[in-house]
Parts: structure tokens; sequence; C-alpha cells
């Protein structure tokens, strides 16, 4: 009895701990809504009873062209995603199945860039994209993050989990080398692909300093580089205003994490797992 | 014979597209960032001439160069086991059986999916000096006035406290991946044995969970010399430097001093910390993780 | 391999470049891209879209982006970049003090080369001279004045009659400003301070702001060649000191840096009675105070003065004939004395040239709001903003030695000896080059 009453209570103790914390954590997000939707007078007074308003959003959006970076990023995720899928596939395909000539050092300096990640070498990277001419274009954001590594390694784990058997049933039947691909690997593999994509998505949706280096207008800024831009101090700080063209920014993401939350942590938990 | 050629050929083929573009895009710029740092910079007036080791003298000499390496040791200091401490925490209590469990993951893994450009934003308005929640809320205690990003004894603190919230629930999810792979059997054996549940975590569950901490450990440092998105927002590296991190220098210098050598140069220096890092994740977790 | 792998990522790269292009400009109307930069409040874009709009209605045959880009150095840092590669800038504005590290970069033309007819050349004299001083270099005009400021005193007159002071007497010399500073500073039933007496802003530009402090201490801080610092300079240092006494000894200042960006907020909440800021922020003063407001020049310590600041139009080396003459069309438009005295009005800014002030517009403007001018009254002080080659390292070693002694972290002397120290290599050998 004793003892069950000793635990109830820690349980007790560690759930308003939990619940606590949890409270702390999503505040600024809380205090973001409470901005964005209040007259700017309210911005720093509390009043429970405070009158609601959209004239935030509407600022923001007069004020910035907010629409056409949603487009940008848009474009910007869905191209390096796609790109991802195609180039990790066929490289984790070859590490996964194929014994070539010189497979342990590429794989080894593959994996150099799990350490040396793009945003590191802006200026190098920079210089190359102007030999390119590829500065101030979407393709230019993307082009660097299209080979990934972690890509590449995810699925070569995930490739090599799946029997040869299913390999040779396939060769009998007179399968090529990408008709095995497309019909045993991608298909066993697909909740790999699902969780890869929603970590890609999130990191490229709000990724900022390389695009911030390699942009320079309207029509490549995506949202994070437009936020920033726009909630640049030196413009006098509006705090409804700048709430408010936040919460329009993570709008789409942080919606598909609550529809999803639970794919969203498993699919981070699968990444995260090697 | 003719099979295994082919193989090479096949092999090689499917590797192509990503090859080229780790090699343009990663090993290419680090390369060239070295052999950049032993030039001088190139302006309409000078052109750009070897100068050996100059630019490692200059660097040497710069007392911005130091404190922007002692700044981002303190940040790391800062970060790193206060995160990892809290998403345990995170991990034990969202694993257990919290009424209303599936929200207080959703609050803690919240900030990972936002962008830290715009925390930033919110998080400047916390920090901003009597009209800010947080003197808000102080002043309720009579304390008044706080300059937090003004004075450099309290900036690197207020960017530790906003960097140990946006990252604690992301190292939290490798913990749960990590609870959730101890047998439950530990558990049963460490309740019959009588022992207690901080034993219980200290004897059997926090061992189990070492490559995970070792895992998150070294991510933790990676991203604490390349996360710089917050300083654009919140103090631009002031006051006098004292929240400046090494890739935000490096930005500067790029780009707003547009001195591509010393730039490089101190880009040389990021990727040689990186590197140790790299190797010591090697060393670590060499015994944990199978990569074949 | 570096060419093998360049090839064939550029020709990758020419396939995406080709589905996301922007439709290449054909034969047809001349295409004008155009960075600018805002540091101030205010819907600022929508005024030069305003402005933009009107000039493209007076000429069609000229199409104009307006792309804004941030603050002054995001601004430098994209039309630089743009040069570069991608979308190339015809003209831009951008900091006035900009226009050494230009020039060394080869970008800029003098619009005394461009220039042609009597009358364009009268143009090119039409500005307050104070306002080319930052724009020309070597006896040639490279920057055109824009958005131009000085640094003007704000003060709430109903703080001031709070505390007992002549709300139409602002302070007008250093012992005023800590005298009065003392009495506007008022303290909840705590001892916590609930409205500071005075703020000046130190962060974003710390080294404008001190470049007023120095030149009423009678002190320039660079010379005209832009190769000489003065930064260790006895009245310098002094200048220094009577900043940080403001808050340490005064204590009519918080301690620590004060954020340029929040300031206006603060002063229109009421946290301080008296703040120095931009005239380019008169406008958003204006239209935010709830409580009756002044504006003066800055008070003076051996004589006034203040830094003038801001934008200049410059137009780029990589252009066409046609490009540059447009963009001289445009700019000749944007700085008729109309629109300067629209911009002027819009924004706070000064406008740039004498006419301007004789428009109607503005004369109608100054008859109901008479702080409009005292930015320009404040010119004859004036001295160019500080610029240098290697003008943003040079600038921030001012910067970091104010924080430094802001906080508490070195004395004027040392911080400032430092900082000429580290400028003055740098700068040698621009000396010797000519």
């Amino acid at each position: 009895m004793s003892v069950r009453r000793g635990r109830g209570f820690g349980e007790w103790v560690e759930t308003v701990g939990a619940w606590l914390l949890a409270l702390i954590w999503v505040a600024p997000l809380a205090y973001a809504f409470w901005s964005a939707f209040h007259p700017p007078e309210y911005a720093t007074h509390f009043r429970l009873l405070a009158p609601l308003t959209l004239d935030n959003f509407r600022i923001a959006l007069s004020q910035a062209p907010f629409p056409r970076y949603f487009l940008n990023t848009f474009v910007l995720v869905t191209m390096t995603l796609t790109a991802q899928f195609v180039l990790c596939t066929l490289a984790g395909y070859a590490f996964a199945r194929f014994e070539f000539f010189g497979r342990e050092l590429a794989f080894a300096l593959v994996l150099v860039q799990l350490m040396i990640m793009p945003e590191v070498l802006i200026v190098e990277n920079y210089r190359t994209m102007s030999t390119l001419n590829l500065v101030d274009t979407i393709p230019g954001i993307a082009l660097p993050y299209m080979a990934s590594a972690f890509g590449i390694f995810l699925l070569r784990q995930a490739f090599k989990t799946v029997p040869k058997e299913l390999e040779e049933a396939a060769r009998v039947e007179g399968a090529g080398m990408l008709q095995i691909l497309f019909r045993v690997y991608i298909p066993l593999a697909r909740p790999v692909y699902l969780a890869y994509g929603l970590v890609s998505v999130s990191y490229h949706w709000n990724n900022f300093l390389w695009p911030l280096v390699i942009t320079n207008s309207v029509e490549t800024r995506p949202l994070t580089v437009g936020l920033a831009i726009f909630g640049a101090p030196e413009s006098g700080v509006q705090w409804p205003i700048i709430t408010a063209a936040t919460l329009m920014s993570v709008a789409p993401l942080l919606l598909a994490f609550v529809l999803f939350q639970r794919q969203f942590v498993q699919s981070f938990m699968r990444a995260g797992i090697r | 014979m003719h099979r295994s050629l082919l193989v090479h050929v096949y092999g090689w083929l499917l590797l192509l597209p990503a090859a080229v573009l780790l090699i343009a895009f990663t090993h290419y710029p680090a390369i060239a960032s070295l052999a950049q740092s032993f030039f001088s910079p190139k302006s309409a007036l000078y052109p750009s001439q070897f100068v050996g080791l100059d630019n490692y003298a200059t660097m040497a000499a710069d007392p911005v160069f130091w404190k922007v390496l002692k700044n981002n040791v303190w940040f790391a200091v800062g970060t790193v086991p206060a995160s990892i401490v809290i998403a345990i925490t995170m991990a034990l209590w969202v694993n257990g059986r919290i009424p209303g469990r599936g929200l207080v993951r959703m609050a803690y893994f919240t900030p990972t999916i936002l962008p830290m450009i715009a925390v930033a934003n919110i998080w400047l308005f916390f920090y901003s000096p009597d009209i800010g929640l947080i003197d808000q809320v102080l002043s309720n205690f009579g304390i008044r006035g706080h300059n937090w990003l003004g004075r450099p004894e309290t900036v690197m603190g207020c960017l530790i406290v906003m960097t140990i919230w946006k990252e604690a629930g992301f190292f939290m999810i490798f913990y749960l991946a990590g609870l959730q792979a101890i047998s439950p059997e530990f558990e049963e054996a460490a309740t019959l044995e009588g022992a207690g549940r901080w034993h219980y975590f200290r004897r059997v569950v926090f061992p189990l969970l070492m490559p995970t901490t070792l895992f998150v450990l070294i991510n933790a440092m990676i991203n604490s010399f390349k996360l710089v998105d917050q300083l654009f927002i919140l103090t631009k590296g002031g006051p006098d430097n004292a929240s400046s991190l090494l890739l935000y220098y490096i930005y500067q210098v790029a780009f707003s001093f547009l001195d591509e050598s010393y730039a490089a140069t101190l880009t040389v220096v990021l990727l040689a910390i990186l590197a140790v890092l790299a190797i010591g994740q090697y060393f670590l977790l060499e015994k944990h993780i199978h990569y074949q | 391999m570096k060419h093998a792998v360049t090839r064939i990522i550029s020709s990758m790269a020419a396939v995406l470049g080709l589905l996301f292009a922007a439709p290449a400009g054909a034969a047809g109307p001349i295409e004008l891209n155009m960075y600018y930069p805002i540091a101030v409040g205010g819907p600022l874009t929508k005024l030069v879209d305003e402005l933009v709009a009107g000039f493209e209605k007076e000429n069609p045959g000229i199409k104009v982006n307006a792309i804004y880009a941030g603050n002054y150095d995001d601004a430098r840092i994209k039309a630089l970049a743009a040069l570069k590669s991608g979308k190339p800038a015809q003209l831009s504005v951008l900091f006035s003090i900009d226009i050494y590290e230009l020039i060394e970069q080869d970008a800029i033309v003098a619009f005394d080369d461009i220039v042609k007819t009597p009358e364009e050349k009268a143009w090119l004299k039409s500005f307050y001279p104070s306002l080319m001083a930052n724009g020309t270099f070597k006896g040639k005009v490279y920057g055109i004045p824009f958005q131009r400021s000085t640094i003007v005193m704000y003060y709430n007159k109903d703080a001031f009659k709070e505390a007992g002071l002549d709300p139409n007497k602002p302070p007008s010399n250093w012992t005023e400003l800590a005298e009065m500073g003392k009495k506007l500073v008022k303290h909840d039933a705590a001892g916590n301070v609930q409205r500071w007496g005075v703020m000046v802003p130190s962060t974003g530009y710390a080294y404008w702001m001190f470049q007023a402090f120095a030149m009423q201490n009678g002190q320039v801080l660079m010379n005209a060649n832009g190769d000489k610092t003065y930064y260790d300079n006895p009245a310098v240092v002094q200048s220094l000191q009577y900043w940080y006494d403001l808050s340490h000894k005064y204590g009519v200042m918080p301690k620590g840096t004060i954020e340029w960006g929040t300031l206006r907020a603060d002063f229109l909440d009421g946290k301080t009675a008296i703040m120095w800021h931009t005239t380019g922020n008169l406008t958003a003063v204006k239209d935010g105070a709830k409580f009756d407001f002044g504006v003066s020049m800055l008070p003076a310590s051996k004589r006034r003065g203040s830094p003038t600041g801001g934008g200049n139009f410059y137009i780029f080396k990589k252009t066409t004939p046609e490009e540059r003459v447009a963009a001289m069309k445009l700019i000749r438009y944007l700085t008729a004395p109309e629109q300067a005295a629209k911009w002027s009005i819009g924004t706070g800014y000064l406008a740039t040239s004498p006419a301007a002030y004789e428009t109607k517009t503005m004369k109608d403007y100054v008859a109901g709001f008479p702080y409009a001018i005292v930015a320009r009254d404040q010119l004859p002080f004036s001295t160019a903003e500080l610029s240098t080659f290697q003008t943003g390292r040079v600038r921030k070693l001012l910067d970091d030695a104010i924080q430094s002694v802001l906080t508490d972290k070195a004395t004027p002397q040392a911080a400032l000896k430092a900082a000429q120290d580290q400028a003055d290599p740098l700068l040698r050998r621009y000396r010797s080059a000519k």
C-alpha cells in the first residue's frame, strides 16, 4: 500500500513536471498567436477579452509579397526532394547491391558530407554558382543539397535489408537491373522514403543561410529569407505584424505537423536510427 | 568475368550523378577553400597573388577571430549538455504513462519544425528590455529594465537558452527511439529485485542509451558550429562581437568585407574543427554502429 | 578535374536554368533593375513603388524593377552579387559610404562621364554641397544623393513639462543634455527606472551616432581620401567618454547597448524622453506619437555637428550606353524637386536640393509641420559619413570599440587606440598607391 502510494506521488510529480515543461515549450508559439490576432496595443498587454483582428495579417501581406515567397519555397522544396529521391535511390542501390571497384572509399567520401554540410562552404559554393550562372535562381539554392549523404546512407541501409531471394526471383522472371530496382527495392523501402521526405521537406522549408547568400530578388527568395528581410530590426519592429508574418510562414508545416504528428515523430525516429 | 566487369560499370554509373554533385559542392569547395587561403583577395585595384601563410598570420593576430572561436566553444558548452539532459528527461516522460502523452510530445517537438528565423523573431520580443515578456514577468518581482541582448554578460546566455529550446525536442526523438529499443524485460527484472526507478535508470537505461548519447553529442556539437541563423535576427553578433560565432564571422568577412581569402582561411579552421569532431565520432561510435 | 566537373554541372544547370529562368528581356523596352535598402520605419516600399510608377508612366519605353533588398549592408551585398551573375542591376540606391568599396571593385561609373548637355551638368550641381561629400572621389561625382539624412534629436514635450522643463527649450549643449536628462529620468515606487532621460542607439549604426559626438567636439574621424582615420585623437576619446558618462556618470541612459531598431518603439512608448535618431524616422514618429513631441538639432560641445547619412544613387559600369541614359533619366526624375519633396514628406529624409524646399508641396507641408526642416538647417554643421577604403572592416573596428566601451569592457582611450592601430595597416597601402 505504502509503496503504491509513494509511486503514485512520484508519478504525479512527474506528470506535473512534464506538463509544466510542455507549457514552457509552447509558450513562444502561443505568444505569437496572441500577438498576431490582436490589435497592436495588446501586443504587450494581456487581457482575456481583448478584441480579435486579422488586420496584422492583412498589413503583413500588403507590405511584402508573401504569396510569391510561398511559391518559391514550394518550388524549392519540391525540386530538392525530387532530385534527392532520384540521386539517392541510384546511389543507395549502387552501394547496397553492387560490389564495384572502390566502393568502400567512395562510400567514405560520401559520408564526409554528413559532417561538412553545404552551409559551411558558402564562400566557395557561391563562387561556383557564379561560374555556373546560377546565382539568384532556385536551382542554385537546391543544387548543393541534391546529392544528400544522409539520403544515400538511409536508402542504402533500407535496400540492404531486402532479401536477396526477392531479387533473384525477379531476375528469373527476366527483369533487368532498373526493373528490379523499381519493382522490388523501391516499394519495400516506402516507409524510408516517407521518413526521409518529411525530414528533408522540413529542413529545406526552414533553411536560411545558403538561400540568403545565393538569392537576390523577390522571384527567388524563399520564405525564411523574405521573413528575415521583412523583420529586419532596421525597419522599426512592429511585433504584431512580424508575428503575423511569422505564423503565415510556418503555417503549412505546422498544420501538416499537427495533422500527421505520429508520422512526423516516427519519421524523425526512423531517420535517426542508424 | 564479363559479368563482374558489368557490375563495376553499373555500380559507378548509378553512383555517378550523386558523385558529381557531391564532389562539386562538398569536396571541391573544401579543397578550394584551402587553396584560396594562400592567396590575397582580388579587387580591381589589386590582383590576387600568392601570399603563403599571410592570411593565417592575420588570423592569429585577429582578436575577433579568437573571440568568435571562444564564443563558439562556450556556445557548445552551454547548449550541448543541457540539451542532452533535457532531451533524456523529455524522452523518459513521453515514453512513460503521462496523461495526455501525445500532446506533451507534440509540445516538445514543435520547436524542431519551426524555422530558426521565425522563432528568433519571437524570442527577440521576449528579450527586449522593459516591453519584452521576460522583463514584464520579472517586473512583478520588482526587477526591471534588463538589457538582455545589449549586454555582453547576458547575450550569450540568451542565445543558449533559445537554442536549447529549439533543439532539445529534436534530440528527444533519438532518445525515444533508443528507449523503445530497450527490452521491457530489463525493467521487470529490476522491479523484481526491488531497484528504485532512479537506480534502474542509472544502472540500466543510461548505459544502454550510451550510443544514442554519443551520437546526439557529436551532432549537437556539429550543430553548434553550423547554426547561426538566429544571429541575423537577434544580435548581428553584437555587442562588440560578444555573441558572434565562427560561421557568422565567415559570412561577414566574405560578404560584408568582401575578403574571400580571409573567409577561406576561416573556413579552413571551421573544416578542421568539423574534421576533428568527425574523427571523434568515428572512434567513439565505431564500436556501436555497423555501417555494413 | 575542376573543369570537367564544372562542365558537366553547367550543362545540367543550363537545362534547369532554362526551365526556371525569367523570360529574357528581348528587344523592346529597356529594362532597369534597381536594388534599394531601407533602414527606417514605415511602409517605404509602397512609396518607392509609387514614385517608380510615376516615372514609368512618363517614360513608356523604360521598365523599372525596384527590388527591396533589406538594410544597407544587404543591399550592397545583393547588388554586387548581381553584378557578377544572375540578374544584373543597372543602377542602385546603396549606402553613400560604399563608394570606396564600389570603386575598388571597379563597379560604378562617374556621373561626370555620363552627363553631356549643359543642363545635365547644371543638374549635377543642384544638390546641397554637403550631401555631395560622400559621393565625390578625386573630384568626380559617383553618387547622387537620394535618401539622405542627418541625426536629429526627438524629444517628448509632455515629459519635459512633467519634469518642470520648458518644452520649447531642448538641450543645446552637452552640459544641458546631462542636466535636463537627470530631471527627465523617472523612477517608480520601487526605485526602478520607468523613463530614461536620453537614448542614443549603439547597435547597427553606432559609428554614425559617434561621428556626431566627435564632430560636436570639433574632430572628424577620417580624411577626405578615405585612407586615414583619427580614432585615437584626444577630442575623439573625450567624446566617447561623454557618451559613456551619459549612462555611467549621469545615469540618464541605460547601460549596455541600445538597439537601433526598437528605439523608435521605446520613444513612442514613453520609455525615454529624448532620443537621437535619423531624420528618416520623422514621419514614422509623427504618425505614431500619442504625445506632443519636438525635434531639434543635436546639442553642441565645441560646436554643433552631425554626420550626413543614407543612400546615394550609383550607376554600374556593366551597362550599355542606352541603359546608362535610361538610368540617368530615372535618377533625374526621382531627384527632381517635386519628387524629392514627396519623398521627404513621406519619410522625413532630407529633400536633397534647395529647389525642392521651394516647391509648393514642401512649403505647404513645412507650414503645418515646421520640424520638417530641422535636418536641412543642420546641414551647415554636418560632416561626411564615415567612409574609407576597406570600409566594412574599418567601420566595424570603430563599432566594436564603441560597444566595448559602452558595455564596460574597455576604457575609451584603450578601445579607440586599439581600433586605430588595427585600421592603420588596413589603409596604409591605399596611401602609397596614389
